[in-house]
């Protein structure tokens, strides 16, 4: 395999950017991801995005994107209709084959626009579920009274990691949310759909997300710490919530195992736990003990731009590698209902 | 392309229809991809990995149905990635899942499109849109239909040309048991007298609306080299993406068009695409398209296209005979058709598309569309390794 | 925000729904209709595995050897009606779309002689009520028609009476079955999404309002863009110049639809055309009225005709359409390089 590494990350967060639609929130991300890989935008080999035409309500939103990027002369460009994690991974095949050298990786989602809970029912099985319109908290409070109940763990556990995650988005400029709360204050909330709360839930967000990644010795030429991508692997399981143990998220610890998780220490884990309790569940699929930094951003519950938080938490592991407080970094994406799809990047520095 | 040679070793597809009433959004994605692994005699638990593409969920109105699909498609506890790339989904899926290959990153690859379009209306996905976007009230074929007046403008084509189009590949099509339209009484008449729709595009020179899915088997050379029929080897494939609207854009004749067939022909070692490919199965979902991609996909100097047409070139008996299977014009499940073109392109240099293989078939050009003519991906496919 | 443009910066928000009228139709194919045609007569039916085990509901096809399930009709096993709440999360302020209107909770439930539990509602009345290993019942709408929500919800065993009246849920209208067997399924589906044009948009709608027609220049390629997007396509950089146009232009190329796709088309035959506005790089789509369509010709020089100032509101319909100017066509070569 190749090696490839991020060497420029960007992204633009807001609780509700109202003025702005999705290519005027994009454009100065990519400007600026790509200004800061040092690479010329018309040299770059390849681009890729993720995004999801249910959040803007229309067919075909990635097409306007392409403003965004300046696709002129005609460039090498794919989209999945996936978290731009996923565009990351297609965009690594890429680079693979050996005739290209980087590519440019974008995802974006404003989720103030509608329902973002609701729109994502429309992901269920459209026979059995969809039609009773099992929104994606509900989904989330099943998983998360399975697992308390399956491993004796409690409301306070729940509310630890999200007091953990806002104190660390304190920290994080990008984050939309900023006010750190202790445990016992949330615990005080009433529950949305029990066990969870809203503060177990992630935010409203509209945001981008925008990774130049480049291969071998292109990326040591851009970058004095490139983080190198030292395996990478998704997986999905079945997708009735029934057919599954929602306790557990067995796709992401197949998945770490073959990205190669466990094969020396890890300093700092980002995992799209988009409610607090899947951390837990994400943790334990990943065989994550205590000394690892998980989430040193705030995660996604304190800034989720649907179809980038995944690629947002590669960046944000990358960043942690380039700027020299991590040796070893796990990124997690996730997409679909209860952790349904998961992808695991280990980045390492040189 | 990359250092791993790749190859179709199975191919399947639906017998597209107007409406599929008696299989759910599953049953009709399993039975191209049940197709596909019968023909490379595979079971499920060989694939290690999925692609799977298709047009914008508001058909289905199913968000990211690859979810839902995942047991259907034996994706469980395996790798699964959705593509959409609009029109040219079908193709660029085909590319991405032959780039897993070609990277060395999986052995045995099973990649999927579809769409159960009946579920709504095309038209009403197709124009879907947000406030403050002007509305497409007419459609597809208002869009297309200006750019094809613009064309005969530029080009000086006589009338006719659109109709010759629409005639062969219905023609074509009674050939192939697996194609939507089949209209044994085709001819020119019959297409002239059809209603004119935007004009200068006629009903019967339109696309049909279909449910369809098409799946194919894409193995390393060690697998293809044991399969149990011949394998078609990939020699090129790439994608290009341009803007929809910027000053100064050939909306006619692309430029990502020709750029995209220049990267696949340098790759393939095709320097005369009429001479050097047997035939080709190309994305043209209104009559017209055919004389444009012909010049835009350098089988004849820009202007032309129409004079190939006319004469007989891309007809069956043809010289290079163009969608001998009947084509985009003859079914229509919008995800699909770009891997239709694929996989039947593999098909004829696999000497598998039965009656109407071309005969002598040895290396061929598959090719697919989105967009405002603005994405495409296309690959060149052998008999032979490259 | 650019010092040069007038106009308010707030994005324009516009309400808009998703839907497609009437309702999506799905066929639903022999296994799950198996299922549904069981609701329809007030039972529940799993799909057995060859080892044995019992789906519920029947999943088409195995999630753990990929293999085609329910083949036969001895695959199928009635299962419950009663069962046991596997997980559950209470639901404290339904949403217009769930299936009680009051507050209920969302559970797993494997009913007895299933090894799967299946996601419903269950109406227990209130949260200290429920436990995971609560045993429970359906209850049955009193008008079945083959649909997941036959069942309203279910309830804590010993509970009330097991049909009662329809409350929430989104149903659709019924479509019949195929005489005994239930083969399609109505799936009605909203989306309420409140969008916003964004910046450049936004100052282009309300210049039309204004009767104004501006475009936006590329600061690198200095072309004019109409209608503005804020940036370049093909520079990848940000545009605010903005640049005022007259409301005449070009016909560049059009079509004649005849026609009626969509109930906001004009009447047929009417022409959809590009139109290059004098002084714009870009065409606009637009529709040509004022004269015979099969009148309409590229180069023909036309003119903006506008709604009245009282009724427009920020959108392209502040331009009803195009008329003929009644100047000379433009010749072919000052358009040619548009098209």
């Amino acid at each position: 395999m190749r090696d490839v590494a991020v060497v420029a990350f960007a992204q633009s967060n807001a609780a509700t950017d109202a003025h702005r639609n999705e290519v005027e929130i994009l454009m100065p991300v990519v400007t600026e991801a790509i200004d800061r890989s040092g690479i010329g935008r018309h040299d770059l080999g390849f681009v890729c995005s993720g995004s999801c035409d249910y959040l803007i309500g229309a067919p075909f939103s990635f097409v306007q994107a392409l403003d965004a990027i300046g696709a002129w002369p005609p460039v090498r460009e794919s989209h999945v209709e996936q978290d731009g994690a996923w565009a990351l991974y297609e965009a690594w095949v890429r680079l693979q084959h050996g005739d290209v050298d980087s590519a440019l990786v974008y995802g974006f989602g404003k989720t103030s626009m509608g329902d973002l809970s609701e729109v994502l029912t429309l992901q269920l099985d459209p026979y059995f579920v969809a039609p009773l319109w099992p929104d994606a908290v509900s989904l989330a409070a099943l998983q998360a009274r399975a697992y308390l109940e399956a491993t004796g763990k409690g409301e306070r556990d729940l509310a630890e990691v999200v007091a953990r995650s806002r104190a660390a988005a304190m920290g994080n400029p990008h984050a939309v949310v900023h006010e750190a709360r202790s445990a016992d204050e949330m615990l005080r909330e009433p529950t949305v759909v029990s066990p969870l709360r809203p503060s177990d839930c992630p935010p409203v967000t509209d945001g981008a997300a925008a990774v130049v990644l480049a291969a071998g010795d292109r990326a040591r030429e851009l970058c004095e710490r490139p983080a190198w991508i030292r395996g990478i692997d998704h997986r999905i399981e079945a997708h009735a919530l029934g057919c599954r143990d929602i306790t557990r998220s067995e796709s992401t610890r197949l998945a770490g195992e073959r990205a190669g998780v466990g094969d020396a220490p890890v300093d700092v884990a980002e995992l799209h736990a988009q409610f607090s309790h899947e951390e837990l569940i994400l943790r334990d699929a990943l065989g994550l003990g205590e000394r690892v930094d998980v989430n040193p951003s705030g995660g996604a519950l304190a800034a989720n731009p649907m179809m980038a938080t995944g690629l947002i938490r590669i960046g944000e592991a990358a960043s942690r590698v380039s700027d020299g407080g991590a040796r070893r970094a796990v990124a997690h994406a996730s997409s679909g209902p209860c952790l349904q799809h998961n992808l695991v990047c280990v980045l390492e520095g040189e | 392309m990359g250092a791993h040679r790749c190859a179709v070793v199975g191919v399947g597809q639906t017998r597209h229809k107007a409406v599929r009433a008696d299989v759910s959004i599953a049953g009709l994605v399993r039975e191209a991809a049940m197709g596909a692994l019968e023909d490379a005699e595979m079971e499920w638990r060989d694939v290690d990995a999925v692609v799977i593409g298709k047009a914008p969920d508001m058909f289905e109105g199913v968000m990211m149905p690859e979810l839902y699909l995942a047991d259907a498609l034996g994706a469980v506890g395996k790798p699964m990635i959705r593509v959409h790339t609009a029109g040219s989904v079908g193709g660029s899926t085909a590319l991405v899942a032959a780039g897993l290959v070609e990277a060395g990153i999986h052995e045995r690859v099973l990649t999927v499109a579809f769409e159960k379009q009946s579920e709504s209306d095309a038209m009403w996905a197709l124009t879907v849109h947000p406030p403050f976007q002007a509305p497409l009230v007419a459609g597809a074929g208002g869009y297309f239909a200006p750019l094809i007046r613009a064309y005969i403008r530029r080009s000086g084509a006589p009338d006719h040309i659109g109709m010759m189009v629409a005639v062969k590949d219905r023609t074509n099509a009674l050939r192939n048991p697996n194609a939507h339209l089949h209209l044994p009484d085709i001819d020119m008449k019959m297409v002239e007298e059809s209603p004119m729709l935007w004009e200068p595009l006629r009903y019967l020179e339109t696309c049909p609306s279909s449910d369809g899915a098409c799946a194919m088997v894409l193995t390393g050379e060690r697998v293809a080299d044991g399969a149990p029929r011949p394998p078609a080897w990939v020699h090129g494939s790439a994608m290009r993406s341009e803007p929809t609207i910027f000053a100064g854009r050939d909306q006619v004749n692309p430029r990502a068009g020709r750029e995209c067939a220049a990267d696949v022909y340098a790759q393939a070692g095709v320097t005369d695409p009429r001479r050097d490919l047997d035939c080709a199965e190309v994305y043209v979902p209104f009559s017209w398209f055919e004389p444009m991609w012909l010049e835009n996909l350098g089988f004849c100097a820009e202007g032309e296209g129409w004079k190939l047409t006319e004469a007989g070139a891309t007809a069956f008996e043809g010289d290079i005979p163009w969608n001998p299977s009947g084509g985009v014009l003859s079914s229509n499940p919008i995800g699909a058709s770009g891997m239709i073109r694929f996989a039947e392109i593999a098909q004829q240099v696999r000497g598998l598309a039965g009656g109407f293989q071309v005969e002598g078939a040895r290396r061929a050009l598959g090719h697919a569309y989105g967009g405002g003519s603005q994405f495409f991906s296309m690959w060149v496919v052998g008999t032979d390794k490259p | 925000m650019s010092a040069r443009s007038e106009a308010a910066t707030d994005s324009l928000i516009a309400h808009h729904v998703l839907e497609f009228p009437g309702g999506y139709k799905r066929s639903v194919g022999p296994v799950v209709g198996r299922f549904l045609t069981g609701l329809r007569d007030r039972r529940i039916v799993g799909v057995r595995r060859p080892d044995g085990r019992v789906l519920v509901p029947p999943t088409e096809y195995d999630p753990e050897t990929s293999e085609a399930l329910g083949g036969d009709p001895s695959d199928f096993v009635e299962v419950g009606p009663a069962g046991v709440v596997t997980t559950w999360g209470w639901v404290a302020a339904p949403r217009a779309k769930h299936p009680l209107g009051h507050p209920f909770a969302w559970a797993l439930i494997r009913l007895d002689g299933a090894d799967t539990p299946m996601l419903h509602a269950v109406d227990a009345g209130s949260e200290d009520a429920m436990a995971t290993g609560l045993r429970v019942r359906p209850r049955w709408r009193a008008e079945t028609v083959g649909h997941i929500s036959d069942i309203e919800a279910f309830q804590p065993e010993g509970g009330e009476p097991e049909v009662g009246e329809p409350e929430g849920g989104e149903r659709g209208e019924h479509v019949a079955g195929d005489g005994e067997q239930v083969t399609i399924m109505a799936a009605p589906i909203r989306i309420d999404l409140d969008v916003g044009a964004g910046t450049a948009q936004s100052k282009f709608l309300r210049g039309l309002m204004a009767g104004k027609i501006r475009g936006q220049r590329c600061p690198v390629c200095t072309k004019v863009y109409l209608p503005p997007r804020g940036s370049c396509p093909t520079d990848g950089v940000p545009t605010e110049e903005e640049v005022e146009l007259p409301d005449t232009g070009t016909v560049t190329t059009f079509c004649v639809v005849n026609i009626a796709f969509s109930e906001l088309a004009p009447e047929v035959p009417y022409v959809c055309a590009q139109v290059l506005v004098d002084g714009a790089d870009t065409a606009l789509f637009g529709l040509v009225a004022g004269l015979p369509a099969a009148d309409c010709r590229m180069g023909l020089r036309v003119r903006a005709v506008w709604q009245p100032p009282d009724e427009r509101r920020p959108s392209t319909e502040c331009i009803k359409w195009f008329e003929p100017t009644g100047e000379a066509d433009a010749p072919y070569d000052a358009y040619k390089a548009y098209l």
